[in-house]
């Protein structure tokens, strides 16, 4: 196959000085991008640094102010992802849009359905696709299923399987992997490659530099809007790209912590929820993080849902401080001292048409108070100083956070629990979408709450995050604790082999 | 940039405004709209809609309906009628009954909060539920002879002005509902609930106990304008209020609060609530004809519904041309 280079073959998809804003906010400026095929070409940069509103604007999404798209040299316009997808360009956005009411086969095939005589919709046929479709995923989801209840990352398995289902020339991912596990991007990865070696282009988009590294040929860097370079990956280092993204030297990554953990803080005793996980036990001690890792769908979002009172539970007990923790009740949950930063922060974490002062708000309920009343002022300089300490990048504290990047809607999600200064706070995929200087900040702070002695647990499909942060890693195995392994024996090969249940417990 | 250019056009302000203008126009041109006994009628006959518009507006911002309101005023006057009748005294009726109204919302909270069943089903079948025991109760029976005292109190006004003696209890009602849904934590979840209920449960906002709260105030507030109805009119009959939610909830959506739940401002339903009185008012004085009325109302209701999203539309287009004319720094 053939390799692009300066002279080679013309890009099949190009972007020629583009520029857009929203309102004062100048989100890309004179943007240039070329996709040449049979290459995988990898866009980086900070949260709100532009790249998914690039990849909108390219699909028809935004429409730019400035600057054109040219498909095979030839200007185009593209009125919305239809247009796209019938000029052979599959995009995945960065959040999953699938219909609730309709199943995983229909949202796969939506419009374009497999038809039998008089034109009706060939069930059988779209099922045997969608099968085969997850099957070379390597994951195992039910074509029936409604969308509805599919956990984040199930969700982006969809989409990835929607984007695959035609044979598209120009493939674009917008953070496909954030709430992936190792094996699930290694299978992506494996499709993506033999993607590219038929001839497509793909644009890949991730905050995890390993995976740049991994799959990527060439790098678009984007700061603030604007272009810093495009490049070959060959030779450079992660530290190269990061000075590029963030302009400096990046603090370490995992910077962690000796602390010598206390009193048990959470305890989780023979917790089972029907169907879901069975007789789960296990304590995290002030000052201790612990993560809880294993595959996509093994049942550590489900634990974190029950333990916060989100879902009940049939078994078990929960206990904080010692105190009892009442089935299915976030409320008395959240008074003993827990707090939840859940994996979906478009549906659970925000209220998206709330303000960024206000959603930081809505934790505090209780305490900025003043005789019954809101306590506005003391409500605002709450919001502010959480926003400010995880440099959320905003306009304006009275904005909705609709309107700010996937990770720093994330920042907020973080911000307002943060602010309610927690005794045990569980954090699902905490950095799930969040930049490479954001995220050493979110670690450093987690390593701070624990040495002021919270009691930390972290679930993430992130496994260097994983055996950067935690004291104790728990591996989860179909819906049981497959493993406990302390942070001296935890490698990628002890963790994954359990997660994948080839360890004896 | 000054902050009032980049303020959104919003509807409450614009119903306010629209409020305004009619009111002036209508002194100015309609015959007998400024006489006193008119403002009085205008006042007396929106009171029930303004009332039950508090709660209904705490309701709908919570993203939940109550259709059964105006069936619930009615069972109230009709068991005060009724027990009226029997020879109990009006100062145990009257308590019996606002608990009959607690007891209704309570129903359509628990079938709401508990079975998770849709409440504009749920309250649609309480609106014949309710609507068909007051006829039971009362059968075609109407009671008029109510204590002179009560009835002087809902049919009078205060001194030689035009304001109804009961318009008094009710800016107090007013202010207690402005600031439990603009100022209080509880106003702030209701907010939260209707925009995103999984949100509001994740942020530890107890959704089903909010509006259990919700349902049982408006039953309370139901019942309460029952009772004012029969004593306002001296009569108490089983098919008092009927209609009265559909005012009740035009009133609201025309006020801009959203539908769709998480959106609006007291002061703009109660403009709303006030807009449709007196719009009603004129058009009478002015003889249009009842099934014009209706046209108009309804006209009035699609154009609620529109507006609110024409003005957001139109403030966001602004805020974009202010943008693209700002100077690049
Ligand atoms: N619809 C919108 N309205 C207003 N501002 C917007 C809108 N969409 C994006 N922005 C702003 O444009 C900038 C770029 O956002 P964009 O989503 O492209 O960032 P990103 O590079 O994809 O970041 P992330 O890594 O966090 O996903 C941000 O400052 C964001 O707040
Ligand atoms: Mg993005």
């Amino acid at each position: 196959m053939t390799h692009p280079s300066d002279t080679g073959p013309a890009p099949v998809l190009a972007l020629e000085d583009i520029s857009k804003s929203f309102g004062a906010v100048r989100a890309l400026r004179d943007v240039s991008l070329e996709l040449f095929p049979g290459e995988v070409h990898a866009l980086a940069g900070e949260n709100g640094a532009g790249k998914s509103t690039l990849i909108k604007t390219l699909a028809g999404v935004h429409r730019p102010d400035a600057g054109r798209v040219l498909l095979d040299g030839a200007p185009v316009v593209f009125h919305g992802p239809g247009d796209a997808r019938d000029a052979g360009i599959a995009v995945i956005y960065q959040e999953p849009t699938l219909f609730p009411d309709l199943s995983i086969a229909e949202n796969i095939f939506m419009g374009r359905q497999p038809r039998r005589a008089l034109g009706r919709i060939d069930h059988k046929a779209t099922h045997t696709a969608t099968a085969a479709l997850m099957k070379r995923l390597g994951v195992d989801l039910d074509p029936e299923r409604p969308a509805r209840g599919l956990s984040i990352a199930d969700q982006q398995i969809v989409e990835i399987a929607k984007a695959l289902s035609f044979e598209a020339r120009v493939l674009i991912m917008d953070e496909p992997t954030a709430a992936l596990t190792g094996s699930e991007v290694a299978r992506l990865f494996g499709v993506v490659r033999t993607l590219r070696d038929q001839g497509s282009a793909v644009l890949f988009i991730s905050h995890r530099l390993e995976e740049i590294f991994e799959i990527c040929r060439r790098v678009t860097t984007l700061r603030d809007g604007a272009l810093i370079a495009s490049e070959p990956l060959d030779g450079m280092t992660e530290d190269d790209l990061v000075r590029r993204m963030v302009g400096r030297d990046l603090d370490e990554l995992y910077p962690k912590q000796d602390v010598e953990p206390g009193e048990v803080a959470l305890s989780v005793r023979r917790l089972t929820r029907e169907g879901v996980f069975t007789d789960v036990s296990f304590d995290v001690r002030r000052g201790e993080i612990v993560c809880l890792a294993g595959l996509v769908g093994a049942g550590r979002t489900e634990v974190a849902r029950a333990v916060f009172g989100i879902d009940r539970w049939d078994a078990g007990t929960v206990e904080v401080d010692g105190k009892g923790l009442t089935n299915g009740a976030p409320s008395t949950a959240m008074a003993a001292g827990l707090a939840l930063v859940p994996e979906d922060r478009r549906a659970q974490g925000l209220v998206m048409e709330m303000s960024i002062e206000r959603n930081i708000g809505l934790t505090g309920l209780r305490t900025t108070v003043k005789a019954g009343l809101m306590d506005r002022d003391a409500e605002r300089s709450r919001s502010l100083d959480w926003a400010v300490k995880l440099h959320v990048k905003y306009a304006r504290i009275a904005d909705t956070v609709s309107t700010l990047s996937g990770g720093n809607q994330q920042k907020v999600v973080l911000a307002k629990w943060l602010a309610t200064g927690p005794k045990v706070l569980i954090v699902d995929e905490p950095t799930r979408g969040i930049d490479v200087g954001t995220k050493a900040e979110v670690h450093r702070l987690l390593g701070e709450l624990a040495a002021e002695g919270v009691a930390v647990l972290m679930i993430s499909s992130d496994l260097p995050e994983v055996l950067g942060m935690a004291d104790r890693v728990l591996v989860m195995h179909e819906g049981r604790l497959a493993a406990e392994i302390p942070r001296a024996e935890a490698t990628e090969e002890t963790v994954m082999a359990a997660a994948t249940g080839r360890a004896a417990a | 940039m000054p902050d009032s250019l980049t303020r959104a056009v919003r509807w409450d302000t614009v119903v306010g405004a629209l409020l305004v203008v009619l009111l002036l126009l209508s002194f100015g041109t309609v015959d007998g709209f400024g006489n006193a006994l008119n403002l009085s009628f205008l006042l007396g006959n929106t009171l029930p809609i303004a009332l039950i518009a508090l709660p209904m507006t705490l309701l709908v911002v919570a993203g939940e309906i109550d259709l059964s309101v105006a069936s619930t005023a009615g069972l109230s006057g009709a068991v005060m009628g009724k027990l009226w009748n029997d020879g109990m005294a009006i100062e145990t009726i009257i308590p019996l009954c606002l608990l009959l109204g607690v007891v209704c919302g309570l129903v359509n909270g628990l079938l709401v909060t508990r079975l998770g069943l849709p409440s504009l089903a749920v309250t649609i079948g309480t609106l014949a539920a309710y609507r068909g025991i007051a006829q039971i109760v009362l059968g075609s029976n109407a009671v008029t002879d109510f204590p002179t005292q009560y009835l002087d109190f809902a049919a009078g006004r205060i001194g030689n002005s035009f304001v109804p003696q009961a318009f008094l209890p009710f800016l107090v009602l007013l202010a207690i509902a402005v600031v439990v849904l603009h100022a209080t934590p509880f106003g702030r979840s209701l907010f939260a609930i209707g925009a995103s209920e999984e949100a509001a449960r994740f942020a530890g906002i107890r959704v089903r106990w909010h509006k259990l709260i919700l349902f049982t105030m408006t039953g309370l507030m139901a019942s309460l304008t029952g009772i004012f109805w029969a004593l306002h009119y001296a009569s108490a009959r089983y098919d008092n209020a009927t209609g009265l939610e559909l005012s009740v909830v035009a009133a609201v959506l025309l006020g801009g609060i959203d539908f769709d739940g998480g959106k609006g401002t007291l002061g703009g339903a109660i403009a709303g609530v006030f807009l449709l009185g007196a719009l009603q008012n004129v058009m009478s004085l002015l003889n249009v004809s009842a099934q014009s009325q209706i046209v108009v109302t309804g006209v009035l209701l699609v154009v609620s519904v529109l507006g609110p999203r024409v003005a957001r539309q139109i403030s966001v287009a602004r805020a974009g041309r202010r943008a693209a004319s700002a100077p690049t720094s």
